[in-house]
């Protein structure tokens, strides 16, 4: 412990001198990152995909690397001291990976000027700290396309579990992909008021197959419904990370985050001293949004029709919001041809026109 | 038809994991121990349950530990309360941290593997009817166990020797001591069963539910259970009905969002707590129906001094 | 054969050497399970135990993590002591974080000095609310508290998860459901400028102080001594049971409340959901750890919140997953609690002795 404080000291004291970071931080020896999860790593969702971002920077720089990683921290009380003490034990730059971290890690990069932060999903900035977040609506409109030409009884199940920006995004990209490919599909959504609760999970998706949805999707973050929709032999879309394997006859293709690019590139930005607080949304064309490739039982039009809109998605041809669009209540939102503004996605808490039900407030 | 057919099914899953736990708690209750441990012993039967089953391929081998993981976790409760007499509240909310903690390390390995499902019961000619087939003939074999292990404890509780036993021991500890009977021997067997049954429900989940194995499956199901015995007022049928009725909520609920139907999810989740309390307060005011079944030791530390 | 046998009265000098022995104990058994891990043992022990002492940070993230935990336990005490068993203080220390949130966020545009001490009024009338629903029904219907209160804990979580994506969610938040930020005079002030210690610390203190006092000099401190330990007897002596049951779960619904909203308007500076984070559940083993009395509930809110607050240091410095905490932490309960025997029970070889037969027969 003593060795990592002294680190700190120099590290502080070539700044106060004026030397470049980057010299100091080579001075002082491995490049310090650390990862702040709020679930366990053992969830094979979403702190499971930061983790992975984090084995990808230990495959990336070795030896020139410490990593270290905190899982199951509550988005309470805790996520402050947890941020301060890894600023307080010498690390470069600390990547909080949930929305909840978000006011804990602004106190801590103003307390900490000399520590880079990141915070995943966010929307506040600072000198030092950046933000980082994923177009998951880019990969869920190409299962939208994909899902609407499977599905035989029109009816798409959709588990979701709370009407953030996010989630509502995710649910209206895939509508529209959807519906573009079959006019006459239908959406059921199930609000299941949790991020994670395998069994609650799993009834969802039943309730969903039972009443006659033969694709099933999910936004919470267990495999849980992977597991019903094999046994039942449905089509299912695997969140967060691959999840072909529990279910290889059922699984479409899998969304998958995959924020390493983008977490690699920061910390070489650190280790080169280039490192500057931004804001990046990345999707398909970062490879920030990962499609695994598309089960083989689909057919190969539909297969090579989801290529197409993966390369246009990179391309820029195609953006999945793109009018005309209207809301739910008939009221105008995106004119002919025009493409939604980033402010307006960030903060979508209405469905798009021709969803059923009501988006709970 | 085939819809109201499945949601039925759905309940009976829903439900089953809860009715393991809520008895093995009625009994364990009805012996006059109060063991909030519930969700403890039962994420250790998941987990348990689940590794075994990815060890050995076998489902029964897999039941038998999950059964054991909890009897062991209901087994160190009892040593600290019955002999080291401990307060049973405090234990209880520590069998559950510990058990949520080391279950998670055991699980570790586990973690991301799928088990294959789960053997259903098939009846040639019977299991097949329409209607009746799946909802009666059609279930797992642990949805026939838990409303056997029911019966069962209604059958020991109201018309064995040791079932009346083990009420006197929750009745009234000290006369029961009085008389010759091994108090704190019949709360260690109570408890043990209570263990192994919370395992097995955690087992459902984890072999049946989902089978899959991720840290916190049990999601505060323990805790319900816990609620359940109360509920049912320390009336085993009265237990399985609860369990029924809230795996009923919770599966209506969500296909009456599927159908579209505008509720407030929030406002129904909270339905199954304020319905507990209505129930408790109902049979808590007539003070003669509740004393008839309450027992009367329940978290009372037992000491032999005499 | 081992075998108990009551002491006549709680041994004073287990009452002080058991809590060391059984930490003792937990370093020893972590000993193993580190070692069992292939995690350096002693490492470990001296990170969870000894790191966070070591600077000015770690200790006041300490009072501040012990806070809640010393002011809930307290209020439980009392009731624990007259065998009232409030186990709902998790629900109470929402609804007081809700009740002086929401103060918080309604007189946003109008800040003051009267403004902290309204959300405390509101933070403890909130638990206080609350812990009433059981109390009433308790003494109303004879309904059992401790399912009341725990089920009415599940209830006041999904009113804050209303609350929080509804009314009270940040305008200017996209839609997530978080509160904003409290106005600075919502904010309990700070005791050392860089760290999070707030009054609330103070406050803990008193109500230790205050509890002490009463139990030892105060008629409420024999009440429920009496009540608790021959109810038959403090009928008798016309005690009242109805108003023990008030008193003791409106006192610790106001502490719990007011807990709640030390964490909201000290530590937090805002509403989210994620709030109760278990506080109320352990504060009940923090209550049995301290053997019911403030001092001792005191020491033992510090010794779980230096392990919560190591804990993390060890998953930090050394890798180690968050669930060998858990264990760990369950380890040290578990030892804890076993050892509680030893201050009212004498452990003896053999059987019975003659005399003692003879002496009980009389």
């Amino acid at each position: 412990m003593l060795g990592s404080i002294t680190r700190r000291g120099l590290a502080g004291l070539a700044l106060a001198a004026g030397l470049a970071v980057s010299a100091g931080a080579a001075d002082a020896g491995p490049t310090k990152v650390a990862f702040v999860y709020v679930g366990p790593i053992g969830d094979h969702g979403y702190s499971y995909q930061h983790h992975m971002s984090a084995e990808a920077v230990r495959q990336a720089f070795g030896d020139k690397v410490e990593v270290t990683e905190v899982e199951n921290v509550s988005e309470g009380p805790d996520a402050e001291r947890v941020i301060t003490q890894l600023a307080q034990a010498g690390n470069d730059i600390v990547f909080t990976t949930s929305f909840g971290f978000m006011n804990p890690t602004v106190k801590a990069a103003q307390r900490f000027p000399n520590v880079k932060f990141e915070h995943a999903t966010g929307f506040k900035r600072a000198p030092n700290l950046g933000i980082y977040n994923i177009r998951f609506y880019e990969g869920r409109y190409v299962v939208g396309l994909i899902a609407g030409r499977m599905t035989k009884t029109n009816t798409i199940g959709y588990i979701a579990s709370f009407p953030i920006p996010e989630v509502v995004m995710g649910i209206n990209a895939t509508y529209l992909a959807a519906k573009k490919v079959n006019p006459d599909i239908k959406f059921k959504v199930i609000w299941v008021n949790t991020w994670f609760d395998p069994g609650k999970e799993a009834d969802a998706a039943k309730a969903l197959i039972d009443q006659g949805c033969d694709v099933v999707m999910q936004h919470t973050d267990s495999p849980a419904p992977i597991k019903v929709a094999a046994e039942r032999g449905v089509w299912v879309v695997g969140q967060a990370s691959d999840m072909a394997h529990f279910g290889p006859e059922s699984v479409l293709t899998s969304i998958v985050d995959d924020w390493s690019p983008h977490v690699v590139a920061s910390v070489k930005a650190v280790m080169d001293g280039t490192w500057q607080a931004g804001d990046v949304w990345g999707g398909l064309k970062d490879g920030l949004v990962g499609i695994p490739p598309i089960n083989l039982k689909v057919p190969e039009d539909i297969r090579k029709m989801a290529e197409q809109a993966i390369e246009d998605i990179k391309s820029g041809k195609l953006h999945p919001f793109t009018g005309p669009i209207r809301k739910q209540d008939g009221s105008d939102w995106l004119a002919e041809g025009q493409t939604a503004p980033d402010g307006d996605l960030l903060g979508m808490n209405f469905y798009v026109e021709g969803m059923e039900g009501e988006l709970p407030k | 038809m085939d819809l109201v057919v499945n949601i039925l099914i759905g309940i009976v899953i829903a439900a089953t994991p809860l009715v393991f736990a809520a008895i093995g708690e009625l009994v364990v209750e009805k012996a006059g121990v109060l063991n909030l441990g519930v969700e403890g012993m039962m994420i250790m039967g998941a987990v348990a349950g689940f590794a075994t089953r990815i060890e050995t391929g076998s489902p029964w081998l897999a039941l038998v530990a999950a059964m054991a993981a909890g009897a062991i976790m209901a087994a160190l409760f009892g040593l600290l309360t019955l002999t080291l007499l401990s307060n049973q509240v405090a234990s209880g909310l520590a069998l559950t941290l510990f058990g949520l903690g080391l279950a998670a390390l055991l699980g570790q390995a586990y973690s991301g593997m799928s088990a294959p499902a789960f053997p259903r019961l098939s009846i040639p000619g019977l299991s097949t009817l329409p209607v009746i087939g799946p909802l009666l003939f059609g279930h797992d074999l642990l949805v026939y166990l838990s409303v056997a292990l029911v019966a069962g404890v209604v059958w020991f509780l109201g018309r064995t020797r040791a079932g009346l036993i083990l009420r006197a021991v929750g009745e009234n500890h000290d006369a029961a001591h009085q008389l010759g009977y091994p108090v704190v021997l019949i709360r260690y067997l109570a408890l043990m069963f209570g263990g192994a049954a919370a395992g097995l429900g955690g087992a459902y989940l984890s072999l049946v539910q989902s089978p899959i194995w991720v840290e916190k499956m049990t999601a505060g199901r323990g805790w319900i259970a816990l609620a359940l015995v109360v509920f049912a007022a320390w009336r085993p049928w009265r237990a399985l009905a609860g369990a029924y009725l809230f795996g009923g909520i919770t599966i209506l609920q969500l296909h009456s969002q599927a159908f579209g139907l505008k509720i407030e999810a929030q406002y129904m989740n909270m339905l199954p707590y304020l319905a507990t309390i209505l129930v408790l307060v109902v049979i808590s005011s007539d003070r003669r129906r509740l004393q008839s079944n309450a027992p009367a030791s329940l978290g009372k530390p037992f000491y032999a001094a005499s | 054969m081992l075998r108990l046998e009551r002491r006549k009265e709680a041994s004073r000098s287990m009452l002080y050497a058991t809590p060391f022995l059984a930490v003792l104990l937990t370093m020893a058994a972590g000993i193993v399970l580190f070692a069992l891990i292939g995690k350096d043992p002693l490492r470990a022990i001296s990170i969870i135990f000894f790191q966070p002492l070591t600077s000015v940070y770690g200790v006041t993230e300490l009072l501040v993590k012990a806070t809640p935990l010393v002011l809930i336990a307290v209020g439980l005490s009392l009731g624990f002591r007259a065998g009232i068993w409030n186990i709902g203080a998790e629900g109470q220390y929402t609804m007081g974080a809700l009740a002086g949130g929401a103060v918080a966020l309604a007189f946003y545009d109008q800040p003051g000095l009267w403004l902290l001490p309204l959300m405390c009024v509101a933070g403890a009338a909130g638990g206080a609310a609350w812990a009433a629903i059981p109390a009433f029904l308790k003494t109303r219907f004879n309904a059992n508290e401790i399912l009341v209160s725990l089920m009415l804990t599940y209830v006041a979580g999904l009113i804050l998860s209303v609350m929080v994506f509804g009314p009270l969610r940040d305008p200017e938040g996209l839609s997530f459901p978080e509160s904003r930020l409290f106005h600075d005079s919502a904010r309990l002030p700070v005791l050392i400028s860089g760290t999070r210690a707030h009054v609330g610390i103070l406050v803990a203190l008193v109500a230790v102080l205050l509890t002490a006092f009463v139990l030892a000099r105060h008629r409420f401190g024999l009440v429920i001594r009496v009540l608790g330990a021959a109810p038959a007897a403090a009928r008798f002596a016309g005690f009242s049971e109805t108003a023990t049951v008030w008193t003791c779960l409106l006192v610790s619904g106001a502490l719990s409340g007011l807990a709640g909203l030390f964490e909201a308007s000290g530590t937090l500076g805002q509403l989210v959901p994620a709030l109760p984070v278990g506080y109320g559940f352990t504060a009940i083993i923090v209550a049995f750890l301290g053997r019911l009395h403030p001092v001792g509930i005191l020491a033992a809110g510090l010794l779980l919140g230096l392990t919560y607050i190591g804990g993390e240091g060890a998953q930090i410095a050394m890798s180690l997953p968050s669930a060998v905490t858990s264990v760990f932490q369950g380890m040290l309960l578990f030892f804890l609690l076993a050892m509680d025997v030893l201050v009212n029970y004498r452990i003896r070889l053999g059987s019975r002795p003659a005399a003692a037969i003879a002496a009980e027969a009389e």
